[in-house]
């Protein structure tokens, strides 16, 4: 026997130091868990007075948005109503459509990049496209927002709005390239590349055997992708565009800076004037307001908002997820 | 012969070959859809050009070396607003902070998650809070951000004011930033060590290792560039927030320290940073100086790109051979004619 077998103590010390390594790297792990709890709960008591106030409708329609905040900031309220007085329809509004829109656009083009990508590209143009798709993830969202602001608004605005469209708006709001078309376009360059690297990513993990019993079918390349590559992958891409949803929503300093800087409803009912008018999203005005400080109806207010995307972002997150639980049987990740 | 006699098969020579796939032969329909395939491909790479083209043309345009050594200053006269340096360093001091605390925590939890995992209910959820951390909005992290560093008893932390503290600074700042590049070091740390195959973890056990130094020894130098493209990628999502930074670094053009101790006041003061100096100079923001916030722009995008070609070295390095790329497997069975596997 070698001297000191019998005790076997690196054994037992190893044992020991493994589990105090798991509860060490659990614990921050609880941690981490315990932060993302204690947000949700903060962000929602410190909303609660604006919810409590205004009820349901909060999220209705009622009077113009800008006076609310203005008179939140200056503390006299609205004659006839309180000062936590708050319908925030203009700004769910302008979210809804900008993202709405933005992630519909980039469903189809990222589909058919992801496609490109996986399936035709020749291995060249791949090493070129996977560092491109990269870069436009990684391109920060005030950079997009000065292109915006500097390049695409003053161009629309001289190019697409004519005068007798701004005259023929110009008692209700302003037109000046800053607006919903701008917004949308760009939002829409933002979240293509995650779709697309998700998509392309899944597309790359088909079985090749799958693709090679339709091919032997007699089935051509194109209805092979669309019938077997595109349908395995579908759970990505929902995934997918259930991210994106999410990070438009969030979205805050670009559409800030290029929606128009002014709370209004844009109105499908103008017709092609709709997509000139102003919106504001719900986190850029947020970020609009963020001079104000942490106590008052308008922190109220703007926490509420906050409880707003907070929720719906961890909803979509949580589906996201969920949607991409199918893949698991394939063994993608 | 009799009946039911084995026909040999046919010597492998005489494989005929399927003549290769057209596209013209396809329907109207299916080429149309290949031709928009390639047009999206194309698209792509023109507006990525187009914005750093359009950048670079800006930035250079009215580059002027004195922007990186000038303080700014609040003036409208533009030869007088000064340039960016307090900027760079915030910018430097915040992606610092985050980092050093988002890689660490980031690695552990990941390798918690993988390599213990236990219950695994709680592991589910905190995977699931890791997928909440990543979709949060960075605007309401620093809502919530600010909301409990203004508490009173983390005045240490920022400086005192009137109910508490003010909750703003670069430290904090820089902790809250934590939040972004967090789930990105776990998820890129994950993937690593879930490509990682089981001998390596098999190998080291029945040489007697316990499972901490298999980790700390075997596991985690394998998956170095994983961990390196993941802190990497984060750092690139700190350098690029503005939400955080307008929010909870004050957007005072200067750098501010508190207090008289050289280091710890500047940590615990206002400033700002590229982003929000891009901000604030766009006319959006209130220095509406646009050749500023474009150099500042090309500064910042020349970081992104540098942090990018690290990404995309390390990420390369470490794909397996298998998965070169399914396009060329494609290419291998759409095109039997074509040539030797690369």
């Amino acid at each position: 026997m070698f001297p000191g077998a019998d005790k076997r103590s690196g054994w037992r010390s190893g044992a020991r130091e493994d589990q105090r390594v798991e509860r060490a790297l659990g614990a921050l792990a609880v941690a981490v868990l315990a932060v993302i709890g204690l947000m949700i709960v903060t962000v929602l008591i410190k909303a609660w007075p604006s919810f409590a106030y205004n009820g349901i409708k909060w999220f209705g329609p009622g009077g113009d948005v800008e006076e609310q905040l203005r008179a939140m900031r200056s503390g006299t309220p609205i004659p006839g109503h309180g000062i936590l007085y708050f319908r925030a329809w203009p700004l769910i509004w302008g979210t809804l459509v900008t993202t709405v829109a933005a992630v519909v656009i980039a469903l189809v083009v990222s589909t058919l990049a992801a496609v490109f990508l996986s399936e035709f590209a020749p291995a060249p143009a791949r090493r070129v496209l996977d560092p491109v798709i990269r870069l436009l993830a990684a391109v920060p969202s005030v950079i997009y927002g000065l292109i915006g602001i500097l390049a695409i608004a003053p161009w629309i605005n001289e190019h697409l709005i004519s005068n007798a469209r701004k005259q023929s708006v110009i008692y209700v709001v302003q037109l000046n390239g800053a607006d919903l078309m701008t917004a949308t376009v760009i939002l829409t360059v933002m979240i293509l590349p995650i779709m697309v690297a998700i998509a392309a990513n899944t597309l790359d993990s088909v079985p090749v055997s799958w693709s090679e019993g339709s091919a032997a079918l007699g089935v051509n390349r194109w209805r092979t992708i669309w019938r077997v590559s595109l349908r395995m992958a579908m759970p990505a891409i929902a995934a997918a565009t259930v991210l994106a949803t999410a990070r438009a929503l969030g979205e805050a300093v670009m559409l800030a800076m290029v929606s128009g800087g002014h709370a209004f409803a844009a109105n499908p009912l103008d017709g092609l004037t709709f997509l000139f008018e102003p919106v504001q999203p719900l986190a850029a005005t947020i970020f609009r307001e963020s001079g104000g400080n942490t106590v008052g109806p308008l922190a109220h207010t703007m926490y509420a908002i906050a409880a707003v995307l907070l929720v719906s972002a961890t909803l979509l997150s949580l589906a996201g997820w969920a949607a991409r639980q199918p893949l698991k049987r394939y063994g993608v990740r | 012969m009799a009946a039911g006699a084995i026909v040999p098969p046919p010597a492998p020579e005489t494989v005929v070959r399927p003549p290769r796939e057209r596209i013209s032969s396809w329907p109207l329909l299916d080429r149309l859809a290949y031709a928009l395939c390639w047009a999206t491909g194309i698209a792509l790479c023109l507006i990525a050009i187009g914005i750093v083209l359009y950048m670079f043309i800006k930035g250079l345009s009215y580059f002027s070396f004195n922007l990186f050594v000038e303080s700014p200053a609040a003036t409208l006269h533009q030869s007088q607003s000064g340039g960016f340096k307090d900027a760079l360093i915030g910018t430097l001091i915040v992606t610092a902070i985050g980092t050093l605390i988002a890689a660490p925590v980031g690695v552990g939890i990941a390798v918690w998650l993988t390599e213990y995992g236990r219950p695994a209910s709680l592991a589910r959820v905190v995977e699931s809070a890791m997928e909440t951390m990543a979709g949060a909005p960075s605007i309401v992290l620093a809502l919530f951000g600010l909301l409990i560093f203004s508490r009173g008893f983390l005045s240490f932390l920022s400086q005192g004011a009137p109910q508490g503290a003010l909750g703003e600074s670069f430290l904090v700042a820089g902790v809250v930033m934590t939040a972004i590049a967090l789930p990105l070091v776990v998820g890129s740390t994950r993937e690593g060590l879930l490509q990682l195959p089981s001998r390596v973890r098999e190998a080291s056990f029945a040489l007697g290792k316990t499972k901490a130094t298999t980790i700390s020894k075997v596991l985690l130098p394998s998956v170095r560039p994983s961990i390196a493209s993941g802190v990497v990628l984060g750092m690139g999502r700190i350098i690029g927030d503005t939400a955080i930074i307008t929010i909870l670094l004050g957007g005072t053009l200067r750098n501010e320290a508190v207090g008289k101790v050289p280091i710890l006041g500047t940590l615990r003061g206002l400033g700002s940073t590229l982003t929000y100096y891009v901000y604030y100079n766009s006319p959006a923001g209130e220095g509406n100086a646009h050749e500023k916030a474009y150099v500042a722009a090309f500064v910042l995008l020349m970081i992104v790109l540098v942090l990018n070609a690290i990404v995309t070295r390390l990420t390369n390095g470490r794909r397996p051979a298998g998965e070169r790329g399914r396009a060329y497997q494609m290419l291998r069975f759409w095109q039997p004619s074509s040539t030797e596997p690369l």
